[in-house]
């Protein structure tokens, strides 16, 4: 069912915005009608909701006794013992007025419920029954009928109708009672990660930075204030390389920014997006500019494969190959040099190639893979042919070799190095 | 296996035709001209149940999407068609506000769909214009989005429910099952597994209660409740079975995909319904998707032997060929070139992000094996901050499947380097995870003694709330493990499993996992209630019911009603899991109708904890 409807476009187009599209008629569901469709008893629902306190409720009849109960109810409370904290939920209401006449649509206003037990008797029954309106209706009438500190109290024992309030004030956005709401109950962490989010509000960088700030002292588990901390070092950092940056680009006398135009500003992005940056534009740099990628790693404490691949990943696509191989190459104490990385090498080839390094850099990061059934399938795969045709020989393996002669360009140098090696009389194959 | 016919399913077409006849009766509610706004995410809910020329003949005049600002509307009557949001409805606050400003004098109507709340009243109460705007409630509950799904549309749900801790659409839960029940009812059998199954349940018995029942013959007679929450491991797996896959990497909203340029192989994207009405995707939406090019290039051989018999035709033949077949077989071969572009731009996406390795891993993590590998692979993901939504999904995934256990990275992975990697800012996102126990942090040694803290100050404290807090918090270890091994989820992998020929309905993930919230079915299905399945219930956290009805309902277990079975998930289901229902009901010969809260995935699922924004 494709839909192009250009009668129906018209329409759409006059009224200015974004226009969407309808389903005609010859919907699947609507084509069979002859069925005369049994309503529910009640298409629409009778005005049974709740009106604002001092509005009286609809009244409906409730003839819900006269009715056979034929499935059995099910107990929907933890099962746990019930409460015995004095006071009957039943006595005051039990067939005169409360939360499930609020249901029923009884005549009742909130507004009645004047002393504390009766108020939160209208809420334990709220929670009782398990529809969420209501329970926050009763809460929004106790938020205007009750003081802080009486409904913060009461609240703390009733986790559910906590939840629900907490939810309320967040959609409605009442910031600041939440964080009072919190303070009370004692639930810093809560209180200091809503704070925090604050920052998002904040579109001005150096505010936003000031508020980072400021964040800091805040009660955070220990693992998040080591988080938030780096975050404000980090904005700070951004907003000095930002402003130094953009006006290197605009002097057009930097030629990595003249080659490499920044697609983006730095603000605000991921610590590690920073460090792919810095290593983009300020690889060279020592260790005690802001912006070197050392100083980076070190401020932030980045993992040693973490910044492996950044910078691999950074340098690969600049294809800076010499520095791809600085980056893995150590010396030992004689001097002799050998490849080292905190990441697999066939990793190492996948983001080499993901950048379109030419083979021969390839090869090498390829013929240091261990497991040789992996570094031939690599090998296969990135098309380093030399690779190939040196694990076979280290297999010994004639066979391989062979087929593989028909794989490779013929006449090229790969031929030749095939036919060398199969006519080698040193070497034993096994096959 | 299939030892008898399925039973035919109801017809669903009366559900809309419902939603249609109250919409348009509120419509009236409001005579004469005016313009209607329709929140962003009720247009496609909308458009499959009615369409521009409908609204039109009940003086809607001109439509317009909600967003959030100003509006420009010269006409003297506005309807509001919007969820019953508070953000919404101060913007309608504003709306109003800013013409009495202007001293504009207009009429205003809006209608919540399904149901309005009160805190969203308070909204217009507070912004001085309760009065001025009348309000209604359109019970849009059910929406068909085929002859086996019905969705209610609301993903807000999922979060609300059981991230905030907020019952309010229990009751919504409640109304959709009733509307269900009193047309294709009545119910003779109710199952249930999960906190909000059982007030779903309560609420649905509190209306059926209310209301008079008829005496009627049954369509559907058995009902069986899910909590989302029962099962996170299923939804953060990659799908792999066609629809699932059209899903995980095109998004089907609404039962409507939109396939881009790179499908069409041309300059323009194309919105598909897919539903079992399009013949070719029936075929191939519950296979697995390894066989679904060999199905697609079988399907377009046979085409072309249908276009061929056209050589050698005189002209009467050619005359009945071109009015009989040939529409078919051009629409046939419409359908076809798409799903075939499809299905090639799904494998091109899918071999650019490695997605074999990415399978492996999910499967070892299913197994409980390599976990080390595991781990360094998703550290990689993180370090490579390769999609975020994927790293957040693998993380989870190792947190329910090992229970928090390989924790020697915890630390690190849990928070750490995905705050290097894809921002601080998800601080929140993380404690929304810990939340809902998608990531379980573990201080070995000292998780026992926090619980028994806190339950020392609950002998103290005697209240019932404070319990079932401290109990749901206890209730967040995942046991999958011991699930898993108690109804053996993760078949043998030592075998062979043909996946042109499913054997079970491990099937929709390769023959690795069967999915937990699909087998449960099964299982009470076969037992005919939890009996025997004591322990799985406990690792699960208890809240399971089985409840028979006794209205003189038809209880026979052979009867056709009885084998058609609907299956509520409350928090969102995905087309994998629907899928393995198709094949659970063709192999023991029942129907199963799903009928969910909405249609998720992983990346949904994810993507409603996201907290890094205002």
């Amino acid at each position: 069912m494709m839909k192009s409807k250009a009668d129906e476009e018209d329409y759409w187009n006059s009224s200015k915005f974004k226009a969407f599209t309808f389903d005609d008629e010859d919907d699947e569901f609507t084509k069979k009608q002859e069925v005369e469709p049994q309503l529910p008893h009640r298409v629409f629902p009778a005005s049974c909701f709740l009106f604002p306190a001092g509005i009286s409720w609809s009244v409906r009849e409730t003839a819900s006794s006269l009715r056979e109960q034929s499935f059995p109810k099910i107990d929907t409370t933890p099962s746990l013992p019930k409460n015995s904290s004095g006071y009957s939920l039943s006595s005051l209401f039990k067939g005169k007025e409360g939360e499930r006449e609020m249901m029923d649509c009884a005549a009742v206003s909130l507004e009645k419920f004047r002393s504390l037990q009766e108020k939160l008797l209208l809420l334990d029954e709220a929670v009782g029954v398990h529809d969420g309106n209501v329970i926050t209706a009763v809460l929004i009438y106790l938020k205007k009928s009750l003081s802080k500190e009486v409904l913060f109290r009461e609240l703390e024992s009733r986790q559910t109708a906590l939840r629900h309030f907490i939810h309320y004030l967040t959609e409605s956005k009442e910031q600041r009672l939440l964080l009072e709401l919190y303070r009370a109950l004692g639930r810093t962490e809560d209180e200091a990660l809503l704070q925090y989010k604050e920052h998002l509000r904040i579109t001005d960088e150096n505010k936003r930075r000031d508020f980072l700030k400021s964040c800091v002292s805040l009660p955070f588990s220990p693992e998040d204030a080591g988080h938030v901390q780096d975050h404000y070092t980090l904005l700070e950092r951004q907003i000095i390389i930002e402003a130094t940056d953009r006006q290197a680009e605009t002097g057009g006398k930097v030629e990595i920014f003249q080659k490499f135009p920044r697609r983006a500003s730095i603000l605000n992005m991921p610590l590690i997006t920073t460090l792919y940056y810095c290593c983009f534009y300020h690889y060279a740099e020592t260790e005690g500019t802001y912006s070197s990628p050392a100083n980076i790693r070190q401020t932030f404490r980045i993992a040693e494969k973490q910044y492996f691949v950044t910078a691999l990943a950074a340098r690969a696509k600049l294809k800076a190959w010499h520095d791809v191989d600085a980056l893995f190459t150590s010396r030992n104490w004689l001097g002799f040099t050998r490849k080292k990385s905190p990441l697999s090498f066939s990793r190492v080839a996948d983001i080499l190639s993901k950048n379109n390094a030419p083979v021969q850099v390839l090869q090498e990061y390829v013929g240091l893979v261990d497991d040789v059934e992996l570094r031939v399938a690599l090998a296969q795969k990135y098309k380093c042919h030399f690779i190939v045709i040196s694990t076979y020989r280290d297999l010994k393996d004639r066979q391989l070799l062979l087929g593989y002669r028909g794989k490779v360009e013929r006449g090229s140098e790969e031929e030749r190095k095939i036919d060398e090696l199969l006519s080698n009389p040193q070497i034993r194959w096994k096959n | 296996m299939s030892e008898r016919d399925s039973p035919e399913l109801p017809d669903f077409s009366v559900l809309k035709r419902l939603a249609r006849d109250q919409l348009i009766y509120l419509l009236e509610q409001l005579p004469g001209k005016k313009d209607l706004f329709i929140e962003a995410d009720l247009m496609s809910p909308l458009d499959r149940i009615a369409n521009v020329s409908t609204l039109k003949q009940h003086e809607v005049d001109k439509l317009y999407k909600v967003e959030y600002k100003p509006v420009v509307s010269t006409s003297d009557q506005l309807c509001f068609l919007i969820r019953p949001r508070i953000q919404t409805v101060k913007w309608v606050c504003d709306v109003v506000n800013a013409d009495k400003a202007a001293g504009k004098f207009k009429r205003y109507k809006i209608i919540f769909t399904p149901q309005k709340f009160y805190a969203c009243e308070t909204v217009l109460e507070e912004q001085g214009i309760f009065g001025d705007v009348s309000t209604d409630e359109w019970a849009f509950y059910l929406l068909p989005l085929d002859e086996d799904i019905i969705n209610l549309e609301l993903p807000e749900f999922f979060r609300d429910n059981f991230l905030e801790g907020d019952q309010r659409w229990v009751r919504t839960g409640g109304s959709a099952l009733h509307l269900f029940h009193s047309i294709y009812g009545p119910f003779s059998k109710v199952y249930g597994i999960g906190r909000c199954s059982k007030m779903v349940y309560e609420s649905w018995r509190e209306q059926v209660k209310e209301g008079e029942q008829k005496a009627r013959q049954a369509e559907v007679g058995t009902v069986f409740l899910i909590d989302r929450d029962v099962d996170f491991v299923t939804p953060l797996c990659s799908q792999v079975v066609y629809e699932g896959l059209v899903d995980d990497i095109f998004r089907i909203k609404c039962g409507c995909v939109e396939f881009g340029p790179d499908v069409t192989s041309s300059d323009k994207s194309i919105k598909v319904m897919l539903n079992s009405q399009d013949k070719v995707f029936n075929e191939i939406r519950n296979e697995h998707f390894s066989n679904v090019f060999g199905f697609l290039s079988q399907k377009a051989r046979n085409l072309q032997t249908a276009y061929d018999k056209r050589r050698g035709m005189d002209i009467k033949q050619m005359k009945t060929f071109v009015s009989e077949e040939l529409k078919g077989l051009k629409q046939e071969h419409r359908l076809l070139s798409l799903h075939i572009g499809a299905s090639e731009s799904m494998m091109k996406k899918k071999t650019k992000q490695d997605f074999q390795e990415l399978l492996k891993t999910e499967h070892s993590l299913l197994e409980g094996f390599e976990i080390r590998e595991c781990i360094s692979f998703i550290e990689e993901h993180i370090n490579r901050q390769v999609s975020m939504i994927e790293s957040l999904r693998l993380l989870c995934l190792l947190s329910l499947t090992e229970n928090g256990e390989s924790n020697q990275f915890s630390n690190n992975l849990n928070s750490a380097w995905p705050c290097q990697s894809y921002g601080v800012d998800h601080l929140l996102t993380f404690a929304n995870l810990k939340q809902l126990g998608l990531l379980v942090e573990q201080q070995p040694g000292e998780t026992l003694t926090v619980m028994e803290s806190k339950m020392g100050k609950l002998v103290n404290d005697k209240t019932a709330g404070k319990l079932t807090d401290a109990f749901s918090s206890l209730a967040k270890k995942s046991n999958f493990r011991a699930l898993s091994r108690r109804l053996s989820l993760v078949p043998k992998s030592d075998e062979e499993y043909d996946l042109r020929v499913p054997r079970d309905m491990a099937y929709i993930f390769s023959g690795a996992y069967i999915p937990l919230s699909c087998k449960l079915i099964e299982q009470v299905l076969e037992r005919d209630g939890w009996t025997g399945l004591e322990e799985v219930t406990r690792l699960l956290n208890g809240h399971e019911f089985a409840v028979t009805g006794s209205n003189g309902a038809d209880l026979r277990p052979q009867s056709d009603a009885q084998r058609i079975i609907l299956v509520m998930f409350l928090g969102g289901c995905t087309f994998s899991e629907i899928s393995a229902l198709r094949f659970l009901g063709r192999e023991r010969g029942y129907k199963f109708i799903v009928l969910t809260t909405a249609i998720t995935n992983s990346a949904r699922l994810i993507e409603a904890m996201l907290d890094n924004h205002v």
